[in-house]
């Protein structure tokens, strides 16, 4: 650990927040995604119960 | 087009038209401004220029959902589509008779409310020209954020957002002229470059609202 | 074989499927090692201190702002010129990316701004255009929500985008005459004098780069997302209709 000195609170905060933004961004992304393909495999396999 | 012109003025005029709730609602701002940062004439008088012309600006905006709302539902908006007017020129001609019943009216409101704040001598004069040259690119501009939103229910909410942040230019520099001018400096610079964006966005906003007026007709 | 191939959904979704693990990948690469290196690395400046070490955040995120709205224009185009889906989409799929970096920006700009500048925020020109960049971002989104039909949507957003554009950038000078700026110069450009030393230099490169990986990783999964939305809905219609 590098040493901060007597601005280690707005560092860490800062990068605190930025990766929460970040991370929040790509979970939201990710589930959406899921959400979108699982739903289309449904109504595709209800069209073509075959394929 | 002066037919299209009179007859949204007589509108306007008439009972439940909408004219004059602009003008009371200006008021009112006004008169409440006082009531939240206190009655110091000294306070007011520094403030009086930027608080006349967010007045001003925010009235404007409220009567922007009248502008085509009511011709969208009763079809005369598809009869303009249709007629051999263009688009532009028929938006054009209802941004003037938007600004004919609102902006005029408050800029020539603007110096009796500029009594109630205390606003300095030297600024009436500055205040009213800047709102003259500034408030019809209000309703230019006002006029494409009603196109674009003429087809949402309850839009009016809607057209704040993506009207106020288009008024950011406009405001900034006709608060800065009539705020100079109170203050006795050369509000030259920036009434200008008020009339320059007035200018270009009469010129150029009715392109872009006809197009999306004829995205929400077709 | 062209560029325009790609405008074909099928064909878009096959090339994302191929290099959105490549994207990832490097953006988490670049990320990871450019911010350790950044975080752990570097020296304190002599009058920043270690305050220093947001730039590692505050410089890619407030480009990426920027140059997220540039590239919503460029497929806003697009998609009124040629008209095609996944342009309108990708434009879509951008815009929260965008809201995100301007937050990034913001955020991390107060937080650093408090012991240097003494105030969390203050309305300096750069400050001031970033947050009215914001409200666009806000307008742009709120626009798409409102509007059911996807076509009307993507046309009217499209306008919008443009016109916001031209106004964003009016409001940028508006605000740079309306106020003087306590921001700092650009610690990047063209110009070596005005550049931070190469200590921060190098690793802020390789931030730059993670910043821009997420962001191409992240637009493309979006629009695929989008995409397999529309195509859902499509198909759910023609269910109904049967």
């Amino acid at each position: 650990m590098p040493d901060l000195g007597k601005y280690a609170d707005a560092v860490l905060s800062a990068y605190g927040v930025s990766s929460l933004l970040l991370l929040l961004l790509v979970v939201f992304t990710l589930r959406k995604g899921r959400a979108a393909r699982a739903a289309l495999e449904a109504v595709e396999k209800r069209k073509n119960p075959s394929g | 087009m002066k037919a299209l012109l009179i007859r949204d003025l007589t509108l306007a005029f008439r009972a439940g038209g909408g004219f004059g709730l602009g003008l009371a609602f200006f008021l009112i701002v006004t008169v409440l401004v006082p009531f939240g940062v206190g009655p110091h004439s000294a306070l007011l008088s520094q403030i009086a220029p930027g608080i006349l012309w967010l007045g001003a600006l925010l009235a404007c905006l409220l009567s922007l959902d009248r502008l085509l709302a009511l011709d969208w539902e009763d079809g005369t908006l598809d009869l303009l589509a249709t007629s051999p007017l263009p688009l532009e020129a028929a938006l054009s001609v209802k941004a003037l008779a938007h600004w004919l019943t609102t902006g005029l009216p408050l800029v020539l409101a603007a110096p009796v409310l500029g009594i109630l704040l205390a606003l300095p001598a030297p600024g009436f004069f500055w205040l009213v020209v800047s709102l003259a040259l500034g408030t019809p690119a209000l309703s230019v501009i006002g006029t494409f954020g009603a196109a674009l939103t003429v087809g949402v229910k309850r839009g009016g909410l809607l057209m704040s957002l993506l009207v106020l942040p288009l008024y950011v230019p406009t405001l900034i520099f006709g608060a800065e002229a009539a705020r100079r001018g109170a203050t006795g400096m050369d509000p030259a610079t920036p009434l200008l470059m008020l009339a320059g964006i007035t200018a270009g966005t009469i010129a150029i906003m009715p392109f872009a609202s006809a197009a999306a007026l004829r995205v929400n007709l077709r | 074989m062209s560029l325009w191939e790609y405008a074909n959904p099928v064909r878009f979704l096959a090339l994302s499927s191929r290099v959105l693990p490549v994207f990832w990948g490097l953006a988490a690469l670049c990320l990871v090692s450019g911010l350790i290196w950044g975080f752990f690395f570097t020296p304190n400046a002599d009058k920043f201190e270690s305050t220093v070490k947001i730039i590692y955040l505050h410089v890619p995120s407030a480009m990426m702002a920027i140059n997220v709205w540039v590239m919503m224009l460029v497929a806003s185009l697009i998609w009124l010129v040629r008209r095609h889906h996944v342009s309108a989409l990708a434009a879509k799929a951008a815009a929260p990316v965008g809201v995100v970096m301007t937050l990034i920006a913001l955020f991390t700009g107060a937080i650093w701004g408090q012991p240097m500048w003494g105030t969390w925020w203050a309305w300096d020109p750069r400050l001031t255009s970033f947050l009215i960049l914001f409200l666009f971002y806000l307008g742009y989104i709120a626009l798409w929500e409102a509007i059911e039909d996807p076509d009307t949507a993507a046309d009217l957003t499209s306008v919008l985008c443009l016109v916001g554009s031209v106004f964003a950038v009016l409001s940028r000078y508006a605000v740079n005459f309306w106020n003087q700026g306590l921001h700092q110069g650009a610690s990047l450009s063209l110009d070596k004098e005005e550049n931070v030393a190469d200590v921060y230099y190098f690793p802020l490169l390789v931030c730059i780069a993670g910043f821009v990986f997420l962001f191409l990783a992240l637009v493309l999964y979006r629009t695929g997302t989008e995409i397999r939305l529309r195509r859902t809905r499509a198909l759910q219609a023609r269910e109904v209709r049967a």
